[in-house]
């Protein structure tokens, strides 16, 4: 007997929009021109303008709404030193730093960074002209396959001076204190992005290296 | 992800009115939760309102010693603000303890309350799940149960609400304040936001249709210890299995709420009241618990993490 | 080179390139990310297409149609492939199951459908509009309620995979000291960081494709077989992969929908998996349940030994291995040893890192932490005591080498063995209860055929050109170490091109084969382009001495430039092995020592420091190589405590299908790690006397955990991973 893709509901049949509770509920009634739908069900697709500021240098470009930092990063404007991972926020390889804090590109619509200051791995230094950081991970080996390092190294970037200005970790025993960049500290601040080829020691050790240095 | 169209408001008031006009629209801040549900389809808004410009990212003192926390104020700002970490510890530790350090930069305070369960069946559209498709069935039960829900939970579902920060808002009895589409402001307490399961599980807050979290409200400080143990598989990046947010005396009196085992921050009165007695305060946290051969686990973690939190407060370790 | 024989003194013994640590020649363009990865090859396509798949909804059964109305509706569509518009494709080499094709669906997430569309968000929002139906059939998922009744393994055409000596049942019904014990280890996923991926693209018969492959010249005949091309038509590239741990040894779905695709097309086309599809759709470690009975004297001396492992797969799918240690390990007159395989429908399992030590180890080397305490024995010394220096099932055949007993004694005096708590449960500091444990790590170094191409310029450089792959080892940095070390040039004067299948085929990255025989490759390379360079030079290539840029020979010498003129000296050359290995026993050894700390309320756990003390032969890179041994101590953590694939019995899948889910070590669970390599070199293995150590700093690392956390609780817990749900209630009671 045929049965559809699904055990009890349809997964491509109606697509539930979800809880009415959750953030903004479906709101009803309006008849709004919003996203309209064609016969065979195809909606259109949605196009926006942004400029994007990318290590100092602003691109114009026309974007699907659904275009992701990450996607426009390394789709549109091919610079794909900073991966795709998991695409969901798991493994941190998306890891770039926007208005000088760290965030995950890949949860993040690049239409949403109008204006922003964006800084990815390309921007922080090239293979001549490492950034103290670069350097550091290639010193203590700080990766391997080298998927994850943009991610890492923008992480460590950023980790540092979280640390310094203040901000709490779980770690963090007493948070009246002045914030350290001890190994816990930085091992569990950089939990966020994975390394499955296992470099963490040696991240740790050219991240202590900075650390140290600019101390 | 369905295409949608996308308009940045830049009033609480705006946001109201775009949100009453627009056909399955959704607010967005941070977006860390919605667009990886989105990208899954789980989550399928036709239009997106962008709400990060309408001045909501401020943190404010109260008339009466509290604190005003704007809905966009981020995860790490809140965690890492002096009062909070001074007077509301319970709170800096309970946001440190999720995500992680590039999520807490983008997830705000009113989105981090909306997170979604993390149940691998919702996840997962080629399954029945009542949250997902209501009354489609529910998948979870007599499958893969192990970090679900053993207290408050329905025959119709048996997620939890995965967060950390809401514990502590919880323990702290926070109010969250909203605007509505007709542009009227309410105020929910914290114990009302979220919602059990029941028959329909895809009602998971007090929020009305449009309605959008402008801030969330502290009163003023306890004095106590604060402390926010979670427990999880591996030791960060993780949710939980169990946490407990407390803030205690020195004898271990005081307020105690679970994360990790409900639909929502667990908090029942017969606990705080048989503090410091964890063994008494446990059964109270885990009353008519209905956990899953995989998840029974959780009665006596709970107990076990209480006990550990108590011992803490007492000074018992340094 | 034919390798028959071990060699003498080499060049490569004067270690003033080889052997001396050395930062990854490749690493600046990887830390500022411009290295490039299968999906970003902007430097080489231009304007591809973006292929998305689409797995299958149910896990055994049939596709019974496709409605793709809406989906070709939605903008941006350019094509959709089905599984049902082409007959099930031929499989690749190691392919259990088809990657395409056909209405047979084998697993959950089996590729059926590819989306080909102008964008990567049209592609995706298409693919969640193709609607499927399905006919559903039952199928086994449980591995736990077959084992019982599954038939022993095929070992090739040698029959049933048991192996006796003796009388192990008598022996053990007479030992004085008897273990039986059975352990378990789950499905794994090996959760590279890049998943799978493809650029295609078609230039009339011939095909391209830019991929994330650990074997180039096993993708480049498989895709040929599957998709019924002359391989001289296929040309793979892959400078660069995110990781690999053997799931891109064999062809996946990726690098097939994207061929299609673009054939259909006739545009480049591009395919990653999605995260999601990952752990369902590809292949992983299959789970385990392993039996194992010792018996002893008194003095530690095991009479009797045996370890029989289930394992489950799809029909044709393999063994996980995890027995094979255990034929080789520790001495015993009395032995038993099988696999036995039971068909199950789960997805394709296959290859993982140390493919049947990692999980055999885990297990045995746990059995042998309970056979210590049951005989109140230090585990160091009872591994010592059961050491051998022959093959236990041939006592003819010896170890090329062996030093465990050295890998022992060195490990437990530099991590302080001997200062450890032995009463189980009986540390505390604090909320924390503290462990120690330890075990033995093993895996053999196995000799492969490889290839490479040596290319000596006029201006005294030099390229090395191989399809051999960097998948995070190291390789790019000791080919270019072991070219410069024979021509007596300097590091700089070298430059490795990889990947590419157009050049010379390589061993590949598998089994920890990698490093000694592609550097075996070079060295053999290295040695014609000598023998070139001297003759010109008027010199006896046997005297010869390359060093500083010049050939040396007595008082006289000349620059190596000299031997060039204006043209090139250009080398193909493989290593190839003749019966050394069925003489000799090759392996490599290791200890690994553990300390843990558990949480006495909630049975959280803290590794607060490793070590490994290893024995791999030559060391080529000591900075690479201890990046491995971590590394793989690591994934050893995540084995013992969080990883696991979980199953839903009732459908058939893999439920914790992302990375959220699926719990990897991050940062915060490894405190410090330290390793040691034994000096040795080992010229019974390979020209370079060098083995392979990318998989043995995984094996026994588990045990090592889990004996530890026995240390700490007095709970010995054997069903991996050890999460606290399953010793929470032996846990001592709180106060």
């Amino acid at each position: 007997m045929d049965e559809p893709g699904y055990f009890a509901v349809s997964r491509r049949g109606v697509l539930q929009s979800g809880a009415a509770g959750f953030a903004a509920g479906t709101v009803p009634g309006a008849s709004v021109a919003f996203a309209a739908e064609n016969k065979a069900g195809a909606i259109a697709v949605s196009r926006m303008p942004v400029r994007l500021e990318v290590n100092g240098e602003g691109h114009d470009l026309t974007l699907d709404t659904r275009t992701t930092l990450l996607d426009a990063l390394r789709e549109h404007l091919h610079m794909t030193g900073t991966k795709k991972g998991c695409d969901h926020g798991q493994c941190g390889a998306c890891t770039v730093i926007v208005n000088g804090e760290r965030i995950n590109s890949c949860l993040s619509l690049a239409v949403m960074h109008e204006g922003d200051a964006i800084t990815t791995i390309e921007g922080l230094g090239t293979p001549e002209a490492m950034h103290p950081m670069q350097a550091a991970f290639v010193k203590h080996d700080g990766y391997q396959c080298g998927y994850c390092t943009p991610g890492q190294i923008c992480s460590a970037v950023a980790v540092l001076k979280e640390i310094a200005a203040g901000v709490p970790s779980h770690v963090t025993e007493d948070l009246g204190a002045p914030m350290q960049a001890s190994n816990m500290e930085m091992r569990e601040r950089m939990s966020g992005n994975i390394c499955r080829c296992g470099a963490y020691s040696n991240i740790a050790e050219a991240m202590a290296q900075v650390a140290g240095e600019s101390a | 992800m369905k295409p949608f169209t996308f308009e940045r408001v830049s009033s609480p008031a705006q946001a109201a009115a775009a949100a009453a006009k627009s056909r399955g629209a959704r607010f967005i801040a941070g977006g860390t939760n919605l667009l990886d549900l989105m990208k899954l389809e789980i989550e399928a808004p036709t239009h997106l309102i962008d709400v990060t410009q309408t001045g909501l990212g401020e943190i404010s003192a109260t008339g009466d010693g509290g604190l005003r926390i704007g809905a966009l104020v981020t995860n790490t700002a809140l965690a890492a603000h002096e009062r909070v970490k001074r007077d509301y510890g319970v709170l800096s530790r309970a946001i440190v303890a999720g995500a992680s350090g590039q999520l807490r930069n983008k997830a705000t305070t009113g989105g981090n309350l909306l997170q979604r369960t993390r149940c691998p069946y919702f996840y997962d559209t080629n399954m029945a799940c009542n949250k997902r498709v209501p009354e489609s069935g529910c998948s979870a039960r007599g499958g893969v149960s192990r970090q679900l829900g053993i207290v408050g939970v329905s025959e119709a579902c048996i997620a939890t609400y995965p967060g950390d920060m809401a514990v502590a808002l919880r323990v702290l009895d926070a109010v969250v304040e909203t605007v509505r589409p007709d542009g009227s402001a309410r105020t929910i307490p914290i114990a009302e936001f979220h919602r059990l399961w029941g028959d329909t599980p895809h009602i998971e807050t007090a929020l009305e249709p449009g309605e959008m979290i402008t801030a969330v409200v502290l009163p003023a400080p306890l004095g106590g210890t604060h402390l926010y143990h979670k427990v999880r598989d591996r030791r960060s990046y993780a949710f939980a299995l169990v946490s407990v947010a407390a803030v205690l005396d020195a004898e271990g009196r005081g307020r105690v709420a679970v994360g990790g085992i409900a639909p929502r921050p667990w908090r029942v009165e017969a606990a705080d009241a048989a503090l410091p007695d964890a063994a008494a305060a446990a059964r109270a946290l885990t009353q008519g618990a209905s956990p899953t051969d995989q998840n029974a686990f959780k009665i006596a973690l709970v107990e076990r993490t209480l006990a550990g939190v108590l011992a803490k407060a007492r000074g018992e370790f340094a | 080179m034919k390798y028959v024989e071990p060699v003498g003194e080499t060049p490569i013994d004067r270690q003033r390139v080889v052997g001396r640590p050395t930062p990854r020649i490749e690493g600046p363009l990887k830390v500022t990310g411009r290295a490039h990865y299968a999906y970003e090859r902007h430097d080489v396509v231009e304007d591809p297409l973006y292929g998305f798949v689409v797995g299958s909804a149910i896990a055994q059964g049939r596709v019974t149609g496709f409605d793709l109305a809406e989906a070709k509706a939605q903008p941006g569509v350019v094509e959709i492939l089905t599984t049902t518009e082409m007959e099930a494709l031929p499989l690749g080499l190691g392919n259990s199951t088809t990657l395409f094709g056909g209405d047979v669906i084998h697993h959950y997430h089996q590729a059926i459908a590819l989306v080909v569309a102008r964008s990567f968000e049209e592609a995706r929002a298409a693919a969640s509009r193709v609607r499927v139906s399905y006919a559903r059939t039952p199928g086994h998922h449980d591995l736990a309620s077959i084992a019982d009744t599954a038939p022993f393994a095929k070992d090739g055409d040698k029959g049933p995979d048991v192996s006796a000596l003796g009388d192990f049942e008598a022996a053990y019904a007479k030992a004085p000291v008897r273990i039986d014990a059975t352990y378990t280890t789950p499905d794994e996923s090996h959760a590279m960081m890049e998943p799978h991926a493809t650029t295609a693209h078609w230039q009339g018969d011939k095909l391209t494709l830019w991929t994330s492959n650990q074997m180039i010249s096993w993708g480049k005949d498989s895709i040929a077989n599957v998709l019924g091309l002359k391989p001289e038509n296929v040309r793979l590239d892959c400078p660069y992969l995110g990781g690999g741990f053997g799931a891109k040894l064999f062809l996946r779905a990726d690098a097939v929908l994207a061929a299609l695709g673009s054939k259909r097309t006739q545009r480049p086309v591009k395919v990653m998996l999605s995260r999601p599809l990952v752990f369902n759709n590809t292949t992983h470690r299959p789970a385990t349940i392993q039996r194992l009975r010792f018996g002893a004297d008194k003095d530690g001396r095991m009479t009797a030994f045996s370890h029989v492992c289930t394992s489950g797969n799809l029909p044709g799918g393999d063994i996980e291995n995890g027995v094979s240690q255990s034929r080789l390990l520790y001495a015993a007159p009395n032995r038993y040893t099988a696999h036995r395989l039971a068909e199950l429908d789960l997805p394709e399992g296959a290859s993982m890192r140390a493919p049947g030590e990692a999980a055999g180890m885990m297990a045995l080397e746990g059995a042998m932490d309970e056979l210590a305490e049951a005989l109140g024995m230090d585990p160091v010394e009872l591994r010592i005591v059961n050491d051998t220096q022959v093959d236990p099932e041939n006592p003819e055949r010896k170890f090329s080498n062996r030093k465990l007993v050295e890998c022992l004694r060195r490990g437990a005096e530099a991590f302080g063995w001997d200062a450890r708590n032995t009463t189980p449960g009986g540390r505390r500091e604090g909320r924390w209860l503290i462990g120690h444990g330890m075990a033995v790590g093993f895996r053999n170094s196995i000799p492969r055929k490889s290839a490479a191409r040596v290319r000596l310029s006029g201006n005294g450089q030099v390229t090395v050109e191989t399809d051999m792959t960097d998948i995070g080892t190291g390789t790019y940095t000791i080919l270019a170490q072991t070219a410069a070390e024979m021509l007596g040039l300097p590091l700089e004067a070298v430059s490795v091109t990889l990947g590419d299948s157009d050049h010379p085929a390589a061993c590949g990255s598998g089994g920890q084969w990698g490093a000694a025989n592609s550097t075996s490759s070079v060295y053999a390379a290295c040695v014609k382009v000598r023998e070139t360079v001297a003759t010109r030079l008027g010199f006896d290539p046997a005297k010869a001495d390359f060093s500083d840029g010049s050939v040396h020979q007595g008082s006289e010498s000349r620059p190596l430039a000299d031997a060039l003129g204006a043209g090139e000296i250009v080398v193909d050359e493989s290593i190839e092995y003749g019966d050394l290995a069925e003489k000799f026993q090759q392996s490599t050894f290791a200890g690994h020592f553990v300390e843990l700390a558990v949480d006495a309320y909630t049975g959280e756990t803290q590794v607060r420091r490793m070590l490994a003390c290893c024995e791999a032969g030559r060391i080529l890179n000591p900075v690479s190589a201890r990046s491995q041994v971590i590394g793989a101590m690591t994934m050893g953590v995540g084995a013992a405590l969080t990883e696991e694939l979980a199953v839903d019995t009732r459908y058939g899948f893999f439920v914790n299908h992302d990375l959220a889910g699926y719990e990897v070590p991050v940062h915060a669970d490894i405190p410090h790690q330290e390793v040691i390599f034994l000096e040795e070199l080992d010229p019974v293995a390979s020209p370079m006397k060098a083995k392979g150590v990318g998989e043995l700093g995984l094996c026994g690392v588990g045990a090592a955990v889990a004996n530890a956390l026995y240390n700490a609780t007095g709970v010995r817990v054997r069903e991996y991973p050890l999460t606290l749900d399953k010793y929470l209630d032996k846990l001592p009671a709180i106060a």
